[in-house]
């Protein structure tokens, strides 16, 4: 039995933020919590060494209503507040970054489209098996040749009466393999983006899976081939076109990994201390040496500025007043943040730092995708360039 | 079928235990509060048994007001509606006086609780309240199913179990593996939002008990390591130094 199995975190509050959440937020914290650590940390170690997404993961998100929780109940979702989305994605990613994943692509990246841009129809045909998991669905943006720069995709689709016409590819798709519905982003005879919802079993539809990845090893990931995919007219996402549709998804689910990056953090920063003070060197626990305690008050010190961060961009989102580059910003400081302390954390447990009884070479090679996916952390840096100087440096 | 859950509101079995005012009072700073883990049991096969066969669930706590939130819990576990007595739970008979007095016109088919509380395990409400209804009072039962007024449980006695048959109405004292801790859902916890939480005065009933101090059990010791291969000394350490035999 490893040292993972039996799952000890606390989570640090140094600032007493707690203070802020409501006796609702507290109480879901709680059972994501506890979720966690039924189901997920008893075996995210096995799952992540061999490579295996566990498919059944997705019914059990959907019972306990990972999917979606800012959707409206009657959709299936759980009518929750973003302080609440924030926090069940923290749980999830201290869990592991590729569970978190599973659950923002699915809650983000498919359901908010379809809540957001999809009809009637599309919400009540799509939504509620999503939100309890019946259906598995991703989010089709980056392709081979175009990942930080979407724009330039080569995905189309051309009007053929009564259906559309599907061809191109999309590449580096989490959960691709196993879906049953993407959103995909393609463009259509005059070179706008549009989002359209593919569902499996349409003909010319087939979604490889990636191999050989060292990071979100307990995720899956794909590609999504379109080889003259028939889709129905009914299946086009009419609410909004352009490339600010899949950004305005691509926020929410920002907002989440900001979020969950903390998770991450706070997992690797709870074993270091617990490990500090157990572990003996020169007759001492290594939590008695200086350099140790600067390694554990620097973790504490960036933990607590992030979750008071995420804290007023959850209040921001709340109102809708949140700016994309506030976003950027969030995202890109949680998950540079969650990095760091991987790898300091990793240190303090020297050698037994390299193993699975750990989790931090588990969260620090999760995080090396986090930091990439989404925006990687040049082009959030590059957001925030553009939104101070107005002079837009990455195109 | 009409099920009443009594829970009790105790600090997480992590909690730091100390205590002030002389050790009169238990030093409740910092401590967090969880449903009673007996009673958490009780809850879980209540709301099984309602979702088997229809029904409601409603769970009852002698508290104040700070106990608000674990009964919100135990709304977004899966019970119906709550109520809760506006009391200190000082001793046993207090805590079963008033269960009693709101169950005996309530028309409750099962009431139900831990076997214990985990605070001060007294283990005496489900009895209590049985002889203040004139009901039977069954503890600890591990397995529990009802078919149509009749309850077959499975109670645990000294090295072994015990299987009973019995007519509703009539108290259990719950443990596992009666059934599994429930995670509340996220929809769940929202529609325990609008689920209806009573609060009623106390009756008259005065505590059996009175508490007069606390203790903490004495520090552990150093712990002596002896060579496997050495249990000449082992047994001379227990015989002269920790004179156990
Ligand atoms: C595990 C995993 C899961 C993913 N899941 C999904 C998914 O579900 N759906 C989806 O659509 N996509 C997904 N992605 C794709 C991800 O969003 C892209 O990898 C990301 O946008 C970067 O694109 P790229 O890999 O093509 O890198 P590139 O765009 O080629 O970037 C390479 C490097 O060049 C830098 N760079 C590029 N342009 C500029 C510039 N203008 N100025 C400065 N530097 C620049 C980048 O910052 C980066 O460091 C996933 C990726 C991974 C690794």
């Amino acid at each position: 039995m490893n040292n993972q199995s039996t799952d000890r975190f606390e989570s640090p509050d140094f600032y007493v933020l707690d203070g802020l959440l409501t006796e609702e937020h507290k109480l879901i914290r709680q059972s994501i919590r506890d979720f966690v650590k039924k189901e997920i940390s008893p075996n995210i170690e096995e799952w992540a060494q061999k490579a295996h997404f566990p498919y059944e993961i997705v019914k059990k998100f959907g019972e306990v209503g990972a999917f979606g929780p800012t959707i409206p109940q009657e959709y299936g979702g759980g009518g929750l507040d973003y302080i609440s989305y924030g926090i069940i994605m923290q749980e999830i990613e201290r869990g592991d970054s590729g569970m978190r994943s599973t659950a923002s692509v699915q809650g983000s990246l498919v359901m908010y489209p379809i809540y957001a841009f999809g009809n009637e129809a599309q919400r009540k045909k799509y939504l509620p098996k999503l939100a309890s998991g019946e259906w598995l669905g991703s989010f089709g943006l980056t392709e081979p040749d175009h990942g930080s720069n979407p724009s330039g995709m080569t995905t189309n689709f051309k009007d053929k009466g009564d259906h559309y016409l599907l061809n191109g590819a999309k590449m580096w798709i989490s959960n691709s393999p196993k879906c049953d519905v993407a959103v995909v982003w393609a463009k259509d005879e005059t070179g706008r983006i549009h989002g359209l919802i593919v569902e499996r079993g349409m003909e010319g539809f087939t979604t490889p899976e990636t191999h050989g990845k060292w990071s979100l090893r307990a995720s899956t990931t794909g590609e999504l081939v379109f080889d003259n995919v028939k889709v129905p007219k009914e299946n086009l996402l009419e609410g909004k076109s352009g490339l600010g549709a899949p950004m305005k998804c691509l926020d929410s689910a920002r907002f989440g990994i900001a979020w969950g990056a903390i998770g991450a953090a706070m997992d690797c920063y709870d074993s270091a201390r617990r490990y500090s003070l157990e572990r003996i060197q020169f007759g001492k626990p290594i939590a008695s040496f200086q350099l140790t305690q600067k390694k554990l008050s620097e973790m504490l010190t960036e933990i607590t500025k992030s979750q008071l961060l995420n804290y007023r961009l959850a209040q921001l989102m709340e109102e809708g007043k949140a700016t994309t580059p506030q976003i950027s910003m969030a995202k890109r400081n949680a998950v540079e943040m969650a990095l760091n302390i991987a790898r300091e954390a990793r240190q303090i447990h020297g050698g037994m730092g390299i193993t699975g009884d750990y989790p931090m070479m588990r969260h620090m090679a999760n995080l090396e995708s986090v930091v990439t996916y989404e925006g990687t952390h040049d082009i959030h840096l590059l957001i925030l360039g553009k939104e101070i100087t107005g002079i837009a440096a990455f195109e | 079928m009409k099920i009443l859950v009594c829970i009790t509101h105790v600090p997480d079995t992590t909690a730091k235990i100390s205590f002030t005012d002389d050790n009169t009072k238990f030093n409740s700073d910092g401590v967090q509060y969880i449903i009673g883990p007996y009673d958490d049991y009780a809850l879980a096969r209540a709301v099984e048994l309602k979702e088997a066969s229809g029904g409601t669930v409603t769970v009852l706590n002698v508290g104040t007001s700070e106990t608000e939130p674990t009964i919100r819990k135990a709304l977004a576990i899966g019970a119906d509606d709550a109520i809760r007595i506006d009391a200190e739970p000082t001793d046993s008979y207090f805590v079963a006086e008033q269960i009693a007095n709101h169950a005996k016109d309530a028309g409750y088919d099962l009431i139900m609780m831990g076997r214990e509380s985990i605070d001060f395990n007294g283990g005496m409400v489900h009895g209590m309240v049985g002889e203040l209804l004139g009901l039977p009072a069954i503890s600890p039962v591990m397995k529990l199913d009802i078919e149509g007024q009749t309850a077959k449980l499975a109670r645990e006695i000294e090295g072994g179990k015990e299987y009973l048959e019995l007519d509703l109405p009539f108290i259990a004292g719950c443990q596992e593996p009666i059934a599994e801790w429930k995670i509340p859902n996220m929809r769940g916890i929202m529609s325990a939002r609008s689920k209806k939480l009573e609060v009623l005065a106390p009756s008259d009933a005065s505590e059996a008990v009175k508490l007069q101090q606390y203790e903490l059990p004495p520090a552990k010791g150093d712990v002596k390591m002896i060579d496997a291969d050495n249990v000449g000394e082992l047994v001379k350490l227990l015989k002269n130094e920790a004179k156990v035999i």
